[in-house]
Formats: structure tokens, C-alpha cells, sequence
């Protein structure tokens, strides 16, 4: 077992560094940082002095190690635009972004599993279609049009939540619900597949035949085989989360990682969107690698390989 | 555990602040929202409109331009001469204090001054400093500007966005330290800053409102919140007091709806297309010929988007500048909407089928695409390119484009130098490059005679339309929507004088 999470942290790490090398070049083709730097009106020898100090006259690859030295201890450089640490201002905005990810995923925990396993357990009845009406709304509802329609009916019309912002724990009602929802579907149908397998299994109806009951049935002996593949996309999608939705966090004006990660883009904003990429591939691959440890946990076969 | 950590740390402190927010007239508290994350409160060191506001609340320029008279008063300066054409001594004013106690007098206009001017300090907004050269220091209340040449706009400059920092602060905080801190002399202190997200401003009850009058509101709270529809909400649920840049048909919503005042009032900013006719973008392009210039200026019905898309008080222009602007002259060459003409010039011009083209724009979607159908009926197929304004700017400055809608709002500068000049002179986004036209620009830049540069300045914008080097389209206006008790009344400059809002 030590083994085999040894040699998964390593290609993690592996993978962390290429996805960073890769963001790292792709954002110096996208665009000249010392013109939108030196701001409206500037000369040639105004950018050409920005470019200079700034060091964007030297070779790529000494750029990246450069910034790759600094940010292993920590240091992400000072934000071109807010002329603050990356580090603050990303520590500053990540709560928030994590917040509404883990109450996201909580929704949809809640909502999407049994719902998934009711709809397996009464196939192709109303039940199962009721669920299924559910995962294609959520599928098919464009998030800043959900939020909006939220907006109006709760904070607008009943006055129960507000519009925006985070000045109250009521704030993150509404972002949870819409971020929660979205990823409802997907972990909705696998629980209903994986359910609907496991049902036909000569175990369950052996258990069913000791005349356990039924509920006892579904969710103990069931479910626990039929999470193994919801774990693993959940813990994808967390990672997700975790990368901040830009649309959630500005309809909801929330200020997060992902609304931050998106201005710095506009703003060519290098060492913001640099501090970013590599901290949401991190959890990214993070999530992904527990997902895997989680999984040879349960299942001893999948240790072998 | 990491995630209870996080619930104490965010949710907590939220539960127990939000028994404090909201207010409005009964907590002397004026809610604001921001569209756009302002990236640095320092003017210098912002190109947002926001910062702008932040400016002429928290600091002090030397002058003052009176939004109703248009005439220049002293403010921190009290007298002003021009010793020769490069040279300008100012009077200072005695008896200032900064927010923190700090004394002003001549070593901070000094200090500012040089400190902006010098590329090493990376001061963002140029075209408002780069006329200086040096400042110097006469006495204690006596400095001196010199100047790159003559410059005769440099009162309006020294009115607006040229503010004074204090100098023993800025030199021990720095950069850094007035990004979340900043101190100025203006009628309102800033109280906290969380960068880019939320901005609250106390009165200053010690202001010396020479010019500007002292704030009546007590405090100013501004959230920055990006989404326009979520700005709308806020306001029906009173939590936002006042937003502008309100989109005309939502805007027409609210003002039907009785609970709002929503006010139109035009700004300085103009819409235009820049056509290349240097030939940047190649030497065939078609755009190098005077008549199929002249034809896209027919073929552009621009009195029916503004009356379709635009509304209230945008109106169409026909020279190169705003019109309010000093030195903006308006008997020129203009194209009134003519399909059958502009399909005339282009066969002329060896276009019968007409051609294809790349277009760009930043902004206003709709609109980009209502004048591309236009120029799709006299057979121009123009595809859309839509991307950010940073980007767009540095393809411009680097390859050009051979048509371009963009805007201009001058930063509130009231004067065709800041914007006619900054496009025509051989700038990085000049697609015209027509030296008889800088050198007239150049010439209106730099005499202190006002007839010689409103004669010079007519010649270039003369020149401009009959060569069509742009389609003039509009000026653009702003929707303000506020509360029922907010007493504001916009100015054309669309600058949001935090001092001059008060409750009814």
C-alpha cells in the first residue's frame, strides 16, 4: 500500500510540474505583458524599460525556474495589477471559493445519492423518471440563468437571502444550490447505474431472502459497493470546485479564486494567474490521488496494478 | 478539520458582521457598487474610471475645473502663472493637512510630480503626466512645473487627474502600503480597502473645501459587483443605492417601475471606427483607398442605432473628438447613411462585389454586429473578432487592424489633446499616420495662443473627415439609477463627485 501511494504522489508531482510548464508558456505567447503593463499612452521606451526590469528579455526557460524557485517557498511574486503578494491576496480569496465548493459538493452529495438510489430501485417507474427530470434540468440549465431566477424569487420577491456577497452565512445559500445542482446529474446517473448493477447481484437477493429489510438492504449492502465510482467523480469534480466557477462567484459577486483567476486573465495578470493555475491543478491532482488511495482502500484488487 | 477551519474563519465572522451592514439614508451610509474590480486605489496606478471617483474623493489635484462653469479655480494651488511657455509657477495653499496629520506643502507636489514622471516608477496612466518634465521646489509654498514644450492643457490636467500624495507617507509605505492604505487631503478618508472588492469612505471633517465643497454623506460603501442583473437586485432589495452604466432597456424597466430615479446624462467618452488607411495591415489593404473609406463612412446608419440600441441622450458625432471638448470643431465633412453611395464608391474603387475583412471590437457587442450587417448590405463581409481590451490594444500597437470599433473617454479631460492628439499624432494606435495631420495636432498641442490651437485643431479635424480617417459614430451617454432619496445630478464628464451627493 505505502508503495503504491509512493508511486502515485510521484506522478502527481510529475504531472503538477508539466501542467505549470505548460500554463507558464502558453501564457507568454497569449500576449506581450510589458505593453499591458506600461498602461495607456505609453512610449516604445516606457515598455522597452518595463520589459527590462521586469525581466521579460530573458529565455522562457529561465524565466520559469526562476518563478518556480520562488514559488516553492512560497513566494508567487507581486501582482502586476493589485500591486500586492499573490500569495495574500490568493490566501485571502481561496475560502471563499472553497467554501461554496465544499457546500456545493454537499448539495449535491445529498441531493444526487438518494435520489440515485431510489430511481435504481424503482426502475423505469415515476420515481426513476422524476430523478431523471432532475439530472437533465440540472444538465440543462445555464448556471448564471439559474442563479438569476434564484436571485429574483428568494432574495427579490420573499426576501429570505440576499443578492450578493458574503456580509451573512445566508449569502452562501444561493451559490451552494447553484454550483450543487450542476454537478448533481452527473453523480446522480452513475449512483443509479452503479445501483442498478449491484441490485441484480445473487448477494443482494440473498440478503433480501434472510429477510433483511429492505432499506437496510439498499443502503448497507448496496451502496456501499455501488459508491466506489461515485467516489472517484466526485472527487474530480470537487477539484472542479475547488477551481472556482467565475460565473457562480460573479453573478453572486463573491470575490473567490476563480472570479480572481478570470480578471487576471484579462488584465494579463501573469504572476496572479500563474499562483492560480498551479494551486488548482494541485487540488486537482490532490483530489484525483485520494480518489485513488481511496479507491485501492476499498477494492484490494486495484492495489496490484 | 481543514474544512471546520475554514467554516470558523469565513462563516462566523460573516454571522456576527451581518447584523451590521445595510443601511441607506437612516445610517447616513451611501451604497455603491462597482462593475469592475478596481485593481489599485492609487490614480497613477489605474486606467479604471473607478479610479478616477477614488481620485477626486480621496485627493486634491492643484486646480479645479467648476463642473458648471467649465472655468479653472485654485484648490491646493491658489495662484498660477506661466513664467515663459514652458514654465508654470503655482502658489500653494497654506494650512492643509493629509488625512494623517501630515502637513502639505511644496515638497509634496514635488515629490508626486517627479515621482510620476519617472518610468522607473511604472505610473500607469501616461498620456496625464508625460507633458511634464520636472517639478521643482521655489519655497515652501512656491513650486515650479516645467514642461516637454508648451503645453497649454496643462491646466485641465493639473484640474483632474493629477493629484498630490504625501510625500513622508508614500516614500515610508510605498506602492504596497498605499494599496491598502492610501492617504490624501480630499473630502473623504479612506477607511478600509479590501483590494479590488470593497472601499469605504468616511467624510472628512476637517477638509478645507476651498474649491470642492466638504462631503454631506457620512460614509461611502462600495462593493464591487460584476454582474448587472445582480446590481438590479440589490437595488430592489435597497441593499445599493445608486449604479450607472445601466443598460438603456433595463434602465427604461426602472424608470417605469416610479420606486427609482433614473437619470440619462451623455458622457465624454465617443464610439469610432479606425480604418487603416496607413496600410498596416498591408499595403493592398482596401482600406488605403480614400473611397472605400468614404463609403464604409455611408454605409454606417448611425443615427438609427443610436435611436434603435443606444437611446437617451447618446447622439451621433461627426468629428473626431467629443463635442464638448475644447478645440472639437464641428464644421466638417459629414456622411449622412446613404447605401446606394457607399456601393458607388466601392464599385469605383474596384470593388464591385465588394471584399472581406477583419473586424475588431472590445465592447458593445450588439452594436459591433448591427454595423456589420450594415456593411454586409453594400457587400463588405466583415467577420467579428471579439476579444479583450488589453489584447485588442496590443494588436493594434503591434500589427494593426484593418477596421476597429473602439471608444475613447478621454479620461474626463475636456480638451481634444486628449483625445484627437492621442490617436492622430503617430501613436502606437494611429492608423492613419498622416503627418500633415500630426503636424497640425502638434502644433494645436503646443501654443498657449487658444485661437491659434482652436485654428489648428479645426485644420486637423478637417483633414480627418474629408480623408474619413475614422467613422465618427456617437457619444456615448450613462444611465444612472438611484434610490429615492439620493440627491445627485450627473455632469457630462461622468465623473461621480462623491461630495456632491446628498440625501433628499
Amino acid at each position: 500500500m505505502l508503495k503504491f501511494i509512493a508511486m502515485k504522489l510521484g506522478l502527481a508531482l510529475l504531472v503538477a510540474l508539466t501542467v505549470s510548464f505548460i500554463s507558464f508558456s502558453l501564457l507568454y505567447m497569449a500576449g506581450d505583458p510589458a505593453i499591458s503593463m506600461a498602461g495607456e499612452g505609453a512610449s516604445a521606451e516606457v515598455i522597452a524599460a518595463v520589459r527590462q526590469q521586469y525581466g521579460f528579455d530573458r529565455p522562457l526557460l529561465v524565466q520559469y525556474f526562476d518563478w518556480l524557485m520562488r514559488a516553492l517557498s512560497g513566494d508567487f511574486g507581486i501582482s502586476y495589477y493589485f500591486k500586492t503578494p499573490v500569495s495574500a491576496m490568493v490566501a485571502e480569496r481561496l475560502p471563499v471559493t472553497m467554501t461554496i465548493g465544499a457546500l456545493g459538493m454537499g448539495f449535491a452529495l445529498c441531493l444526487a445519492i438518494p435520489t440515485g438510489v431510489l430511481a435504481a430501485a424503482f426502475p423505469n417507474t415515476w420515481v426513476d423518471r422524476m430523478a431523471l427530470g432532475i439530472a437533465v434540468v440540472g444538465q440543462a440549465i445555464p448556471s448564471f440563468w439559474f442563479g438569476l431566477i434564484l436571485i429574483v424569487i428568494f432574495s427579490v420577491n420573499l426576501g429570505l437571502v440576499p443578492a450578493s456577497g458574503t456580509r451573512s452565512w445566508t449569502g452562501y445559500i444561493l451559490p451552494m444550490i447553484v454550483l450543487g445542482y450542476y454537478a448533481t446529474p452527473a453523480i446522480m446517473r452513475l449512483t443509479r447505474a452503479g445501483m442498478l448493477d449491484v441490485l441484480s447481484a445473487d448477494y443482494i437477493r440473498t440478503a433480501r431472502a434472510k429477510g433483511l429489510h429492505w432499506g437496510s438492504v439498499l443502503f448497507k449492502h448496496a451502496l456501499r459497493n455501488a459508491i466506489i465510482p461515485v467516489v472517484s467523480l466526485a472527487a474530480v469534480q470537487l477539484g472542479f470546485m475547488f477551481g472556482g466557477s467565475v460565473v457562480v462567484e460573479s453573478i453572486f459577486a463573491l470575490h473567490g479564486a476563480g472570479f480572481l483567476a478570470w480578471e487576471s486573465i484579462s488584465r494579463n495578470d501573469l504572476p496572479t494567474m500563474q499562483a492560480l493555475i498551479l494551486i488548482f491543478s494541485m487540488f486537482y491532482i490532490g483530489f484525483t490521488l485520494l480518489a485513488d488511495i481511496l479507491n485501492a482502500w476499498l477494492d484490494p484488487r486495484l492495489r496490484a496494478g | 478539520m481543514k474544512l471546520a477551519s475554514v467554516f470558523a474563519t469565513i462563516l462566523l465572522p460573516a454571522c456576527l458582521a451581518s447584523s451590521l451592514a445595510y443601511a441607506g439614508k437612516a445610517d447616513d451610509v451611501l451604497n455603491i457598487a462597482f462593475s469592475r474590480e478596481l485593481e489599485h486605489v492609487d490614480p497613477y496606478y489605474n486606467t479604471a474610471r473607478e479610479g478616477i471617483l477614488l481620485g477626486a474623493a480621496v485627493w486634491d489635484a492643484l486646480l479645479y475645473r467648476d463642473p458648471k462653469t467649465g472655468t479653472y479655480v485654485g484648490n491646493l494651488a491658489t495662484a498660477w502663472t506661466w513664467i515663459d511657455t514652458t514654465t508654470l509657477e503655482l502658489t500653494l495653499r497654506q494650512g492643509v493637512k493629509f488625512h494623517n496629520g501630515e502637513a502639505f506643502d511644496a515638497d509634496d507636489v514635488v515629490f508626486t510630480l517627479n515621482y510620476v514622471v519617472d518610468a522607473k516608477n511604472g505610473n500607469k496612466s501616461q498620456t496625464n503626466t508625460n507633458w511634464i518634465k520636472s517639478a521643482e521646489k521655489v519655497d515652501s509654498f512656491k513650486v515650479r512645473i516645467h514642461t516637454n514644450g508648451p503645453f497649454p492643457a496643462a491646466l485641465e490636467y493639473l484640474a483632474g487627474p493629477i493629484i498630490i500624495q504625501p510625500n513622508e507617507y508614500y516614500t515610508a509605505v510605498g506602492q504596497q502600503g498605499v494599496a491598502t492604505k492610501p492617504i490624501g487631503t480630499g473630502p473623504y478618508r479612506m477607511e478600509s480597502v479590501e483590494p479590488g472588492k470593497h472601499f469605504v469612505l468616511k467624510r472628512n471633517p476637517d477638509y478645507f473645501a476651498a474649491a470642492k465643497p466638504k462631503a454631506t454623506i457620512e460614509t461611502i460603501d462600495i462593493r464591487t459587483v460584476p454582474d448587472a442583473n445582480t446590481q438590479m437586485a440589490e437595488l430592489f432589495n435597497g441593499e445599493i443605492d445608486l449604479v450607472w452604466g445601466v443598460p438603456a432597456d433595463q434602465a427604461d424597466k426602472m424608470a417605469k417601475m416610479g420606486k427609482f430615479q433614473v437619470v440619462n446624462a451623455p458622457t465624454m467618452r465617443v464610439g469610432y471606427l479606425s480604418l487603416d488607411a496607413a496600410g498596416r495591415t498591408g499595403a493592398k489593404n482596401p482600406m488605403t483607398d480614400l473611397r472605400v473609406r468614404q463609403a464604409v463612412n455611408y454605409a454606417v446608419n448611425r443615427q438609427g442605432i443610436v435611436d434603435a440600441l443606444m437611446k437617451g441622450t447618446s447622439a451621433v458625432i461627426n468629428s473626431a473628438c467629443s463635442p464638448v471638448q475644447f478645440g472639437c470643431e464641428q464644421a466638417v465633412m459629414t456622411y449622412a447613411y446613404d447605401p446606394a453611395k457607399a456601393k458607388a464608391l466601392l464599385a469605383e474603387a474596384g470593388y464591385p462585389n465588394g471584399f472581406s475583412l477583419d473586424f475588431y471590437a472590445y465592447r458593445d457587442r450588439p452594436l459591433a454586429e448591427a454595423m456589420i450587417g450594415m456593411l454586409a448590405e453594400v457587400g463588405i463581409t466583415a467577420k467579428l473578432n471579439y476579444m479583450q481590451y488589453s489584447a485588442l490594444r496590443e494588436k493594434r500597437i503591434k500589427d494593426g487592424t484593418p477596421i476597429s470599433f473602439m471608444t475613447w473617454g478621454s479620461n474626463s479631460i475636456s480638451d481634444v489633446s486628449a483625445v484627437t492628439s492621442a490617436f492622430f499624432r503617430m501613436g502606437g494606435e494611429d492608423d492613419a499616420r498622416d503627418p500633415a495631420v500630426a503636424a497640425l495636432l502638434e502644433k494645436g498641442d503646443g501654443s498657449v495662443d487658444a485661437d491659434e490651437r482652436k485654428a489648428a485643431y479645426s485644420k486637423a479635424l478637417t483633414t480627418i473627415a474629408d480623408k474619413a480617417y475614422w467613422v465618427p459614430l456617437w457619444i456615448y451617454s450613462s444611465n444612472y439609477v438611484m434610490g429615492a432619496d439620493v440627491s445627485f445630478t450627473p455632469t457630462p464628464d461622468e465623473l461621480i463627485r462623491f461630495y456632491d451627493i446628498s440625501w433628499k
